[in-house]
């Protein structure tokens, strides 16, 4: 549990934000100049907050009220830096111990071995932070901060000064920590692709203000905090198992609560879980199922809902099985289907919107 | 050139024994000071900048005597220190050793500070944030990253007081043996008739001198940088 509730005045800026999460990984979502970084520095206890409290698993770092503002090297909160900070006068390896060394034995809970293992670090260990590339720095800077045992790991734009295969990659690893080690992580990112990929929890802030808490697609779908949010693009995140591949048609199948889906072929053994995020405007209705069609994924279902807010475009959840999913239709559309809830419809996703980055893996290990 | 003789060895020793000893001294304040100024705001920084830098620009003779002034044994710190420690300064080589630190503290001040300065704090914030204490951080992150400061004004102060003269004979005057450094015994061989010889030979010596500190210098900043570029094992 991650409960946050700080005041702090930083110029003309003002913070005051206040929330209570609890989740494998949080997202911590809003523009720069939100205060997405004050909120991280005041739980990792750079900075001292005017008014407030923070306390984590129950534990207090920080009130106010009662005089507590427990130092930064006691608070055991890892902090992952936009870029990397690795301590150049010292090699990898050096690096990656520095903060184990000052934890006594019984402390050790995560093992070097495993850190260089999980991030897969093993040949750069004798290397120095000046001939690592912006990802290797990343991760090695990830290592360091597991190494130092912490209760909770802090990544303030990590992916930021790094380009899209190597954000990529990061992502994929931050997604391996999230199974292999049971330390909550709050990821920060003005990125929504990065919060609906990684994220289970999110905290949206805007102007120094927590504007809303809660499930990611709940919230990020959210008309009334497109302010905030931006042109997001709304869709549902369905939680998927790898069935089989068809290496000759190139392709890889996946069941889910309510069928089938069909994306092009992943390196993904099967069995393994996998979280898939569908945007509300790569869903197409039928009412009858369509025939020679290169649509390759059709699911029965019925409408849920109906989000009318009289515009052009019209917002719709389908049932399919047990999923949800979005679909996002005009106006025309809706009244030529005659939309209404429970009106039985086919939903057609094509194959090839299901990119990469849509798709993340959930499940333990990795590729 | 013949082989240098058992005076010039004496005297090339005492030299280098003051400078040394000077550097040593003065090393652990200037960190500190160095550190100080770098890093925090205080009332009367300004003043202790002033002061540290004053050695730079003031005659070397008005720095000796005010040297003379406080340490001497009559003065309010060299009659304390005589009779609290025993410790007496005026016209003996500790005096020497001094004046050469005295003269030396700003550039080696300078030095450091510069390096200070160009640390990223924030490096300092990570290690803070992985367990370590202010002072393990002192020590582990930022003296190591201020390492080719530290060299470099070593060595400055350590060529400073090799050179020294002015502050030096109106301290602890000329005494050979004790307080005559290489510079004193060749003004001393330049005022006698037939010195020009011997003042000749003593400088091509303190050109040696300089020559292999320098070339030390060197080394130890290319050391100091590669230290934190390669591999250390």
């Amino acid at each position: 549990m991650i409960d946050v509730d700080v005041e702090e005045r930083l110029g003309a800026f003002r913070l005051d934000v206040k929330f209570a999460v609890e989740a494998p990984i949080v997202g911590l979502f809003g523009r720069s100049g939100s205060g997405k970084t004050s909120v991280v520095n005041a739980i990792a206890g750079i900075g001292r907050p005017h008014r407030g409290r923070i306390r984590i698993n129950g534990d207090v770092l920080f009130d106010s009220d009662r005089g507590i503002d427990v130092p930064p090297d006691r608070r055991r909160v890892g902090y992952v830096f936009q870029d990397a900070l690795l301590f150049p006068h010292l090699d990898v390896e050096s690096n990656l111990t520095y903060g184990q060394r000052l934890r006594s034995a019984a402390e050790r809970v995560i093992s070097q071995d495993r850190v260089v293992d999980l991030l897969g670090l093993a040949n750069v260990l004798r290397r120095t932070p000046q001939t690592l590339s912006g990802g290797e720095k990343q991760r090695v800077a990830i290592g360091r901060a597991l190494l130092a045992q912490p209760r909770i790991l802090l990544m303030d734009e990590p992916l930021a000064s790094l380009d899209v295969p190597r954000s990529v990659e990061i992502l994929d690893y931050i997604e391996r920590l999230r199974h292999e080690l049971a330390i909550p992580i709050v990821f920060v990112s003005h990125s929504v692709a990065q919060i609906t990929r990684l994220a289970d929890t999110v905290v949206v802030l805007a102007d120094g203000k927590c504007l809303a808490v809660g499930d990611v697609e709940d919230v990020m779908g959210r008309p009334d905090l497109r302010p905030a949010t931006g042109r997001y693009e709304a869709g549902s995140i369905i939680d998927a198992e790898v069935v089989a591949h068809q290496a000759a048609l190139g392709l890889t199948t996946l069941a889910f609560d309510g069928g089938e889906l069909r994306v092009p072929e992943l390196d993904v053994s099967v069995g393994k879980r996998l979280r898939v995020r569908i945007r509300a405007r790569d869903v197409s209705l039928a009412l009858t199922r369509p025939p020679d069609i290169s649509i390759l994924n059709v699911l029965p279902g019925s409408v849920a809902s109906i989000d009318d807010d009289a515009g052009r475009i019209i917002d719709l959840t389908i049932a399919v099985g047990a999923a949800r999913i979005s679909a996002r239709i005009t106006r025309y559309s809706h009244n030529e289907l005659r939309i209404e809830p429970g009106r039985n419809v086919f939903v057609l996703v094509k194959a090839v919107s299901f990119d990469q980055r849509s798709v993340g893996y959930a499940g333990a290990g990795h590729p | 050139m013949t082989p240098p003789t058992a005076n010039e060895i004496q005297i090339l020793a005492l030299s280098l024994k003051v400078a040394g000893f000077s550097v040593l001294c003065s090393l652990p304040v200037a960190v500190l000071v160095a550190f100080a100024l770098a890093r925090f705001t205080f009332p009367g920084k300004t003043v202790v900048d002033a002061i540290v830098h004053l050695p730079l620009v003031l005659p070397p003779v008005v720095v000796g005597f005010a040297l003379l002034v406080l340490f001497g044994k009559q003065g309010p710190i060299g009659s304390w220190l005589d009779r609290w420690f025993g410790i007496v300064l005026a016209f003996r080589w500790t005096g020497a050793a001094l004046a050469s630190a005295v003269m030396g503290f700003p550039l080696m001040v300078r030095a450091i500070r510069l390096s200070i300065e160009a640390i990223d704090r924030r490096l300092e914030v990570a290690a803070r944030t992985l367990g370590a204490s202010r002072l393990w951080v002192l020590f582990s992150i930022t003296l190591p990253l201020a390492l080719p400061g530290i060299v470099t004004g070593t060595l400055l102060s350590l060529a400073r007081g090799l050179g020294e003269f002015g502050a030096t004979i109106t301290f602890v005057s000329n005494i050979p043996g004790e307080t005559q450094t290489l510079p004193l015994a060749i003004y001393t061989f330049t005022q006698v008739p037939s010195g020009d010889a011997q003042a000749l030979r003593l400088s091509v010596i303190a050109v040696v001198l300089s020559i292999v500190a320098l070339a030390t210098s060197e080394w130890l900043t290319r050391r100091a940088l590669r230290l934190q570029s390669d591999d250390r094992r």
